[in-house]
């Protein structure tokens, strides 16, 4: 159903306005009922719109221009004098280094984390799909469902777990749990894609005496680049944006963007500088933006992969 | 091929084979010691942590754990909390009203993006640019537009509207809805691409037969598509309504559960007890609750989607 879903924008109107008449005669443009549809959607895009514009211009603003109270107004100057305190002095909490090192901790925590998540699923998606064994569909089921128990549930447990290892408060730890609430999604897109592969192919490499492993990092690996950049896109977003895991689990020293972010706005002491506060929220939406804008079609296939039932 | 283990629904391995306990550990060792991570968190996680937290959730934990049991007075003194009550109040009225909007709303768009119509993907792309933005980023953003003072209220008032009101944001009685229109920004366009998945699932044929019998377009969209599209449906409900009772970083970023305690939700009540308030047992007791809840949700879903398919 992903499938349909990244067709949709295929018969594009706007490529077919070619030179020559083609085609049946067209119908006006300008039906009543078209004008609905147009005047919802655009009534509907500027409600989505809004706050990306009234964030960027505030925090191009000063705070004497944000004080004289016109949300909607357009800068007098640009003025980037808010970005650089936002990413290098606004205070979040008991420091005032800015977001910077909040942007690190996010980068640190977010690439092992999607790496690791993204090859254990794998590897679970593949055992599932080519060498299923006693149980392991029972275990596929609960793995599904327990992606919908809501983590305050199982977070009192894991952090005792973790403590107990010794990695809690670190960037194990963190990557650790990110793996683990990762799984369920992410084994389900590799199930499905390895299932979808044709079965001769891994019948011929196990003939030829091929293990698991062979099999697995030579013949499905290569063949699951599309895969994985969903997965990468689903990963990359969904850890970015994580508030939970990164307040209880990273520790004081790995604090993700999204937390010193909000410690930044809302444990803020003194008068609020909304400008600051704007540059910084504009600096931590950036990498799911730039994400989201760059892939595009392949977004909307990882968003929606999770509604296609295995 | 007996070994391959491609196709075991034809039964390669059988309990009455000789050698059975050495089969289910040994037969594709290989695979089990690479899956030990899924199982591993399956059994430890999964299930080995929800029933730590259900069984806890029956003690007198207060600063560390405590194995001594007390029956339900955790959940006794849970019901009899304020916070707790205006919580669980907050996320039914808050939930529902959230629920049939996102799914209105989602479907509504979804059917006029389904019109044939120009710019389809630039509109795609504005409506679920706020998916990919964090729950944080959405309540600061909005915290901001509906500051009283400097926000869109105040930019009205000085325009000269002098009687506009927006103060949803510190008014106790309309901070929920203050918390809506931010979460359906966040949700509806997530919404309107599922629906629209499945609008482009419906067979063209339909259409077609729905025309030559002269049903309006409305009548064939609500009595004919939406109960063939009663998968993506389901499934919508389920991922929006298990995604409403985990709300929380939206109220931590936009009212942080103010004003008062007005917009407090049951995750938050369990992230205090359990990490601020040094009430464990509280926040186990909470956190049950919201097991609860989920499967509430899920158990039917579960019904219809598994236990129902031998008949169809």
């Amino acid at each position: 159903m992903s499938q349909t879903a990244t067709m949709s924008g295929a018969p594009d109107a706007v490529t077919s306005s070619g030179p020559g008449p083609r085609g049946p005669k067209p119908k006006p443009f300008f039906t009543p009922k078209k004008i609905m549809i147009y005047t919802t959607l655009v009534f509907f895009s500027l409600y989505f719109l809004f706050p990306l514009y009234v964030m960027l211009v505030t925090s191009f603003k000063t705070m004497p221009e944000i004080r004289f109270g016109n949300i909607f107004a357009w800068p007098n100057q640009f003025n980037f004098d808010a970005w650089v305190r936002a990413w290098t002095s606004a205070c979040t909490g008991l420091t005032c280094n800015g977001l910077s090192p909040g942007f690190w901790n996010s980068v640190k925590i977010t690439i092992p984390s999607t790496i690791v998540s993204i090859f254990i699923a794998a590897v679970n998606g593949y055992a599932l799909v080519n060498w299923r064994f006693k149980g392991s569909e029972i275990f596929f089921s609960i793995l599904i469902f327990g992606s919908f128990i809501p983590y305050q549930v199982m977070l009192y447990p894991l952090v005792m777990i973790t403590r107990e290892l010794g990695i809690f408060g670190t960037l194990p730890g963190i990557i650790v749990i990110h793996t683990i609430f990762g799984m369920p999604i992410l084994t389900l897109l590799f199930r499905n894609y390895f299932a979808s592969l044709p079965q001769e192919l891994f019948k011929a490499a196990r003939v030829d005496g091929a293990g698991f492993w062979r099999i697995f990092f030579e013949i499905m690996l290569p063949m699951s680049l599309p895969i994985f950049v969903v997965a990468l896109i689903l990963q990359v977003t969904g850890i970015w944006n994580d508030f939970l895991f990164g307040v209880v689990f990273a520790g004081t020293q790995n604090l993700p963007m999204t937390v010193q972010l909000n410690n930044i706005v809302n444990s803020a002491q003194g008068t609020p500088e909304y400008n600051v506060n704007m540059a910084a929220t504009v600096l931590t939406g950036l990498v799911p933006l730039i994400i989201y804008f760059v892939s595009g079609k392949l977004f909307v296939r990882g968003v929606a992969a999770g509604a296609v039932k295995g | 091929m007996a070994d391959v283990a491609t196709q075991p629904a034809q039964g390669t391995e059988t309990s009455t084979r000789p050698g059975f306990i050495q089969r289910l550990f040994l037969h594709n060792i290989t695979a089990k010691v690479a899956a030990l991570p899924m199982i591993a968190t399956v059994l430890v996680i999964f299930v080995g942590c929800t029933a730590w937290t259900i069984y806890y959730s029956f003690t007198s934990s207060r600063l560390l754990p405590r194995n001594d049991f007390v029956g339900f007075d955790q959940y006794v003194r849970l019901f009899g909390t304020n916070r707790w009550n205006i919580s669980i109040t907050n996320l039914l009225m808050y939930g529902s009203m959230s629920l049939v909007l996102t799914l209105t709303l989602g479907f509504l768009l979804a059917v006029l993006m389904d019109q044939k119509i120009r710019f389809e993907s630039a509109f795609r792309t504005i409506m679920l640019y706020p998916f990919a933005l964090s729950f944080i980023v959405t309540g600061l953003v909005w915290q901001w537009i509906m500051n009283p003072t400097l926000g869109l209220q105040g930019t009205m008032r000085n325009l000269g509207w002098t009687g506009f009101t927006f103060d949803w944001i510190s008014n106790p009685r309309m901070v929920l809805f203050a918390l809506l229109i931010a979460g359906l920004w966040q949700g509806v366009g997530f919404c309107m691409v599922l629906m629209l998945a499945g609008l482009r699932g419906v067979d063209e044929e339909i259409w077609k037969a729905a025309k030559v019998d002269g049903i309006p377009t409305w009548r064939t969209y609500i009595s004919i598509v939406l109960p063939m599209m009663r998968g993506v449906l389901i499934t919508s409900v389920v991922i929006i309504g298990s995604g409403i009772v985990r709300l929380y970083d939206l109220v931590v970023a936009l009212t942080n559960g103010g004003p008062g305690i007005s917009s407090e939700v049951p995750a938050k009540y369990v992230y205090d007890y359990m990490f601020g308030g040094g009430n464990i047992g509280q926040g186990l007791a909470a956190s049950t609750m919201m097991l609860l809840s989920v499967m509430i949700i899920m158990i039917p879903w579960a019904y219809l989607e598994f236990g129902g398919k031998g008949r169809r």
